[in-house]
């Protein structure tokens, strides 16, 4: 069914009983041409493309647990295209542009609203850096706009300019950038995915990975074996897990990132603002609430939760940038595995196993990455050839030598 | 997550600074031809999901490297010990 005002209005007659649910329920059958592991943002979004872009059928999405229950539904919600490096910048931007078209190329409401996205700059060397990346972003093509402290004090009033280690000197603004509901991406992906023939699989957890003579062809999981011609590995958070059952070893982490929700409040903060130097940074629901975060917790950890010291430490921040809330109560808080990789960047590629294909090392940017991940995830795995914005996400950039680190933090996963 | 150092007693995870993979060990040759191990040393991990031993700094206390064993997914710490120690076993 195509959602539509007039679908709206036909259901709404009929007491809103007939509404056909969103996508099936289907049993695994015993072979595909195209097995997905991971049934989050990525993976949905890529089983999608391969559907839609390249006309594939007979495609599976396994998830473990239930569509959206990983990442997806644990991040900040936050899109932008205000990278650097040549190697990045132009992919992101591309997901950008996917995202402007998403909701009606998939027809679901993902609530995607292009709010802007401002970083605080501190210091004369900052400011410095950030016209850097702002002219970096404007040879691709993105908007970027360099803000004296007048014109931040514009927009946020109430911030505290005048911070004895952290005076608000200026900005960089990407207006185009700002949030999307990010449980919807992954419903629009799966119901869009369906529609077109895919089965999306919830609580089907792969266990293991059959390879005959250097070729995969199937995977044991917990719903039985099921064959396949073409594995893609999307299990980002997981990915050292389920590459090892392949026999891979990865350059990742897995590291835990907290984020929070406030209790709901007035309209307050319109777009995205960061903190980079006191590691916060926020934005208000629509429903009202702040959703903000900071950095790692900077251990290893599988856990989906972190420690207080570091709630203190955003929490500080936050406060130390906007005085005003000192008073809000903090409603939620919760954790999200991270596949941090050793460049900070990630990696959408074949690998040394034939028909196994990787997407991984999304550290904590996948979510503003999930329409173009899947798109060019999509072309890789249809074509055997990466996508032209994708071409330095390769596996073997690190023994080549060729690291995308935005950061220049080096092989130091906890810091990126 | 608490962390029994053995020269300051348990301490609050706040006092330390995390390093990572105490099992991958560094290459002694500087040939060409061991780049492979430079490459598992630099890059590649193990990453396991369970028990895990990671250097770690007590920067906050007495600021001795540390060797702690921890299950990455549980935040269960079983051990810590100088990783001093830890390098003088055979």
């Amino acid at each position: 069914m195509k959602y539509s005002v007039f679908s709206l209005l036909k259901n709404a007659f009929s007491g809103h009983k007939n509404w056909q649910a969103a996508w099936r329920n289907p049993d695994p059958k015993p072979e595909y041409d195209i097995i997905i592991v991971g049934g989050g943002g990525h993976g949905l979004a890529t089983a999608y493309y391969l559907a839609k872009e390249h006309g594939l059928k007979n495609i599976a999405v396994l998830e473990k647990s239930w569509l959206g229950s990983g990442n997806i539904g644990r991040n900040t919600t936050i899109i932008r295209s205000n990278y650097l490096l040549p190697g990045n910048n132009p992919f992101y931007e591309l997901s950008m542009k996917l995202w402007e078209g998403l909701e009606q190329d998939f027809n679901f409401n993902a609530m995607v609203s292009q709010r802007g996205v401002l970083n605080l700059c501190h210091t004369d060397a900052q400011r410095d850096a950030f016209a850097r990346r702002g002219n970096g972003m404007r040879i691709d093509g993105v908007d970027a706009e360099l803000l004296d402290a007048h014109a931040v004090r514009e927009m946020y009033p109430y911030f505290d300019f005048e911070n004895p280690r952290f005076p608000i000197k200026g900005g960089l603004l990407q207006r185009r950038g700002g949030t999307v509901r990010h449980d919807a991406v992954a419903w629009g992906f799966a119901r869009g995915a369906n529609m077109r023939g895919v089965d999306v699989i919830q609580g089907c957890e792969v266990q293991g990975i059959t390879i005959e003579n250097g070729k995969v062809v199937g995977v044991q999981t917990s719903r039985g074996s099921i064959k396949c011609k073409k594995l893609a590995l999307c299990a980002a958070g997981h990915s050292s897990e389920v590459a090892s059952m392949a026999g891979l070893k990865l350059p990742i982490e897995s590291h835990v990132l907290q984020a929070f929700v406030s209790e709901g409040l007035k309209p307050f903060i319109d777009g995205v603002v960061t903190f980079g130097a006191g590691h916060f940074y926020v934005s208000q629901s629509d429903k009202g609430g702040l959703v903000f975060g900071g950095d790692l917790d900077g251990y290893n950890s599988y856990a989906r939760r972190g420690n207080l010291p570091m709630v203190e430490h955003v929490v500080e921040a936050g406060v130390a940038m906007i005085p005003a809330i000192s008073r809000v109560r903090t409603l939620r808080s919760w954790g999200g595995v991270m596949d941090m990789s050793m460049d900070g960047s990630p990696i959408i590629d074949k690998t040394s196993v034939h028909g196994l294909y990787l997407n991984a090392g999304w550290c904590y940017g996948g979510f503003k990455a999930t329409p173009a991940s899947g798109f060019c995830y999509a072309h890789l795995i249809a074509k055997d050839e990466p996508h032209k914005v994708a071409t330095a996400y390769r596996l073997d950039r690190f023994r080549r030598g060729l690291m995308l680190d935005e950061k220049g933090q080096g092989a130091t996963p906890n810091l990126h | 997550m608490l962390i029994p150092c053995p020269h300051c007693g348990t301490r609050p995870v706040e006092e330390f600074t995390f390093l990572g993979d105490a099992t991958v060990i560094r290459p002694t040759s500087l040939e060409p031809s061991s780049m492979d191990d430079w490459m598992d040393y630099v890059y590649l991990r193990d990453n396991p999901r369970g028990n895990y031993a990671e250097y770690v700094q007590h920067s906050g206390g007495c600021r001795a490297w540390l060797v702690v064993t921890r299950n990455t997914g549980t935040h269960e710490v079983h051990s810590a010990v100088a990783a001093k120690a830890m390098k003088a076993k055979p």
